[in-house]
């Protein structure tokens, strides 16, 4: 922003706080990318209650600076900046003088929910807290002008709030929000102010920097693994390969007279080595050879699993939902027939900090030092092996090195509790990268049978849909599907989120565990399902003889479905010529709350390399808060998705994880990354979309579906690099 | 069996200061830097050299120093990420906060630094250059502002007259 720029808009400010005739709603100073105060190297918050605290979610300093605690986890996603920009737009507070922390479990605990669940899964940063988080700045700003109105005793509607200041409009005398913080703290009111609708926004929306950027590039951020305490020492783990095994027995010898080697620690099913520093920790625990207790388990291997669920086809199934007749429709003499089997495979969550865990027990209290997408469940584990009461246990939630699923259950901790218990010392504990992949917990492997009926219109006019996964409820024993369903099971699929008007269609589940545990992934039930759907769409718009958009539109009636196909096919370049060996694919779904519609472009060389050059993708999430992590958020999904696509597997043998570290479990890198456009036609009306997660589930059937569109070649089975797509 | 008791002091520079470390010789630069140092900003990705994360310049030269033994880097000069400027103002550095590259930002240290040797070595980039130098790993998926960041930093250099 120049200098111009900067008048003029504290001149459409002034003007807007004449047009609002002396109340309250005016405008937050918009700053531009490089005048954004950015975030220290600590992003845990602090545990104590600081006096000038408007309310649980805002602090106020003299100097004006305004602390706005976190209920959600950054972990890249961007809900630092996103979550302080919506307190700020009420607040109408200075942007470059926010900054931002963690909420403290420890406090929610105490204060009885006061950050609600704290659990960030489920693209629920934004949609499930923008209100309560609007609510907090619409009272804070009420109360900040109420103290200035009492201070110069005037009316309460001569005053307004902007850029952090209260300015009584008829004598133009003002008091910045850090001079009134105290007063206004003390003011509580009888009802709660109404809080902007978004045609009022001025903030929300507005392309705005990362508050994380600065502490990020130049290795001052405090991530959970960087932790120093004083007296520390270091733990490396070897876990029973086999999940669900035990250690049985352990010569501990080797470790003797090792230099720096504290500890030798045994746990029911891993063997720990303490050390003076991690690396002799880790390379001590390479010379001991555990033996493990594995029992029947060692017998499961993946060509084992991939057939239980291919036979899980063939037998029962719970109805999750059912329209009209499918069974009738597709038995009809001469109906024309659509089927197909499908298959994906499990997948690691990887983020680039590998699980890790600082504990240090005192008297008194248990501190942790961890990067956690769900702070309580980091306490309740850490209180539970601690054997201490919950109240005593405080969770610094550092800045998180990736999530996607994987932080929100704490084995590592749980262990790093119990070695500091034994050592006595504060223990900083970390999973090696073989480790953390072979004790994820994975997305889970899916199978799925499709029945389809294509009417004389050329639409679908029957749809039954078989799946058989594992429940990731039952793995987590947070619930045990009692009922054989689970939402995750058909997320994507069912009515309320598939975009097809299909008048007959069932899905039915089969959930089936083994010993392997399964989580949440970026996605979740989206991540494999609208492959398995959005391939099979393909597949039904061919049988028809119909053009894929053409056949998806013809069977939608939604408008923000409607919306998001239109701009997949003008930015997409649909049915516009293409190169030999080129092909175009498409695939859209809803999850969590957003319609989300990728066009993929591919060439396959007549050998049968791959290239992907192009993803458009186009996301209607209603409401956009930050346009600038939004952009990332689908960019990034669509290379997670695209990796999984391509490279993604992970596969059992001996009943233990086959891939694990990177050289194995390959990620994509810089080079085959394709040229990746976002586009946001945003439409408004009640419902706010999450946008962490909506951008992986379309990946990967677009791209199959261009490679059909290229070759000829149907995929039915991920991942691409075990598919021959030589032309024969 | 391997034993870890052998001790011997290692002479090297880092962020230019001389250090004399009673170490191992083969205990892995990475972890000198974490732990003996304090130098955290140099990041733990994978152990085996594959991601990057660990990546810091040894007399220039990118590295992955999860894989590299002190006793290779005995006489060497060592920049990390804490040197690479006292308050982010690099070019590199500065690119990467204009085009808004992070996400998680646990493997951005090792990107920066294999992108600041690029720019060394060839100042002004294709697309191809880049993709040929830059394979460090990202969960995250910056990669397309990654790109855009490091022609931002090689015209910001060249507009300057500086290198990187």
């Amino acid at each position: 922003m120049t200098k111009h720029d900067l008048a003029l808009s504290r001149r459409a400010l002034i003007s807007a706080m004449i047009s609002a005739g002396g109340g309250l709603a005016v405008g937050v100073f918009v700053p531009s990318f490089a005048q954004a105060k950015q975030l220290g190297a600590v992003l845990s918050g602090d545990e104590s209650l600081a006096p000038r605290e408007m309310n649980a979610f805002i602090v106020i300093d003299p100097d004006n600076t305004v602390t706005v605690r976190l209920p959600h986890t950054e972990m890249g996603q961007g809900a630092a900046t996103a979550l302080s920009m919506i307190v700020a737009e009420e607040l109408e507070c200075d942007w470059t003088k926010v900054q931002c922390e963690h909420a403290s479990a420890n406090r929610n605990l105490r204060d009885k929910g006061v950050y609600h669940s704290m659990t960030t899964v489920g693209s629920q940063g934004v949609r499930t807290s923008y209100a309560y988080l609007q609510q907090a700045g619409a009272s804070a700003r009420v109360r900040l002008v109420q103290a200035a109105a009492e201070q110069w005793q005037v009316p309460v509607v001569e005053c307004a709030a902007a850029d952090g200041a209260v300015t009584h409009l008829p004598s133009k005398q003002s008091l910045t929000f850090g001079a009134l913080a105290t007063k206004a703290a003390a003011i509580t009111m009888g009802t709660e102010p109404t809080t902007k609708t978004p045609d009022q926004f001025r903030f929300i929306g507005k392309r705005t920097a990362r508050l994380d950027s600065a502490p990020k590039v130049n290795g001052s951020a405090q991530f959970g693994i960087d932790t120093q305490i004083p007296g520390m020492v270091y733990a490396a783990v070897a876990n029973c390969p086999v999940f669900g095994g035990l250690l049985k027995a352990v010569d501990d010898s080797p470790a003797k007279g090792q230099r720096g080697v504290i500890a030798v620690v045994k746990l029911e099913n891993a063997v720990v080595v303490v050390a003076d520093r991690y690396w002799r920790a880790r390379s001590v625990l390479a010379l001991l050879k555990p033996e493990w207790d594995v029992g029947d388990r060692a017998a499961v291997d993946t060509p084992m699993l991939k057939k239980m669920y291919l036979d899980a086809l063939d037998g029962p199934m719970v109805t999750a939902e059912k329209i009209g007749d499918p069974a009738g429709t597709l038995a009809a003499p001469g109906a024309k027939l659509v089927s197909a089997t499908y298959e994906a495979p499990m997948l690691s969550h990887a983020p680039m900090e590998p699980m890790n865990a600082t504990v240090q027990i005192s008297a008194d209290r248990v501190d942790v030092w961890i990067g956690s997408q769900s702070p309580p469940a980091a306490l309740r584990q850490a209180a539970q092996a601690a054997g201490v009461d919950p109240s005593k246990v405080f969770v610094h939630n550092c800045y998180v090195g990736g999530g996607f699923g994987r932080r929100t259950q704490h084995e590592e901790l749980i262990q790093a509790v119990q070695v500091a218990k034994v050592v006595g010392k504060p223990v900083k504990l970390i999973w090696s990268r073989e480790e953390d992949i072979r004790q994820d917990h994975y997305r889970p492997q899916a199978a799925a049978r499709f029945n389809a009926v294509i009417g004389p219109d050329s639409k679908t006019i029957a749809l039954d849909i078989k799946i058989a996964v594992p429940s990731i409820f039952r793995s987590l024993k947070i619930n045990p599907a009692a009922d054989g369903l689970e939402p995750m099971a058909f997320e994507t699929m069912g009515s309320a989120a598939s975009p097809y008007n299909i008048p007959n269609k069932q899905i039915g589940v089969m959930l089936k565990n083994t010993h392997v545990p399964v989580m949440f992934w970026r996605g979740v039930g989206g991540s494999q399902n609208c492959f398995l759907m959005e391939s099979f769409v393909d597949e039904m718009a061919h049988a028809a003889g119909v053009d894929p958009w053409e056949f998806r539109r013809s069977m939608v009636t939604r408008p923000d479905m409607i919306g998001v196909l239109n701009v997949m096919k003008e930015k997409g370049n649909w049915g516009k010529p293409m190169g030999p060996g080129q092909g175009r694919g498409m695939a859209i779904c809803e999850s969590y709350n957003s319609v989300t519609g990728q066009v993929a472009e591919v060439t396959v060389t007549p050998d049968g390399k791959l290239k992907v050059d192009r993803v458009v993708c186009v996301v209607d999430c209603y409401h956009v808060v930050n346009p600038n992590t939004v952009e990332q958020q689908c960019q990034g999904g669509a290379i997670m998705a695209l990796t999984a696509a391509l490279y993604g597997e992970i596969n059992i043998d001996k009943g233990a994880t086959v891939q694990s570290n990177f050289n194995t479990y390959r990620l994509l890198r810089m080079a085959e990354t394709p040229q990746i456009e976002v586009y946001l036609p945003a439409s408004g009306g009640p419902k706010w979309g999450g946008i962490g997660e909506p951008s992986v589930p379309p990946l990967a059937p677009a791209v199959c579906n261009a490679i059909f569109a290229a070759t000829g070649i149907r995929v039915r089975s991920l991942p691409l690099k075990n598919v021959n797509l030589k032309k024969v | 069996m391997a034993r870890f008791v052998e001790e011997s002091v290692v002479q090297l520079t880092i962020n230019g200061k001389m250090r004399d470390l009673d170490i191992e010789p083969n205990a892995p630069l990475l972890w000198v830097l974490r732990d003996e140092l304090g130098l955290t900003g140099t990041k733990f990705g994978c152990g085996i050299g594959t991601c990057g994360a660990c990546t810091v310049h040894i007399d220039g030269v990118a590295t992955r120093s999860c894989v590299t033994p002190i006793e290779r880097v005995a006489g060497k000069s060592v920049t990390t990420i804490e040197a690479l400027s006292a308050d982010s103002t690099h070019a590199v550095q500065q690119a990467w906060i204009a085009e808004d590259v992070v996400q998680c930002g646990y493997c951005q240290s090792g990107q920066i630094m294999a992108a600041v040797a690029l720019l060394r070595a060839t100042p002004n980039p294709t697309d191809a250059d880049i993709n040929a130098k830059m394979s460090n790993l990202c969960r995250c998926g910056t990669y397309p502002r990654i790109r855009k960041a490091i022609h931002r930093a090689a015209a910001a250099l060249a507009a300057a007259g500086k290198r990187a």
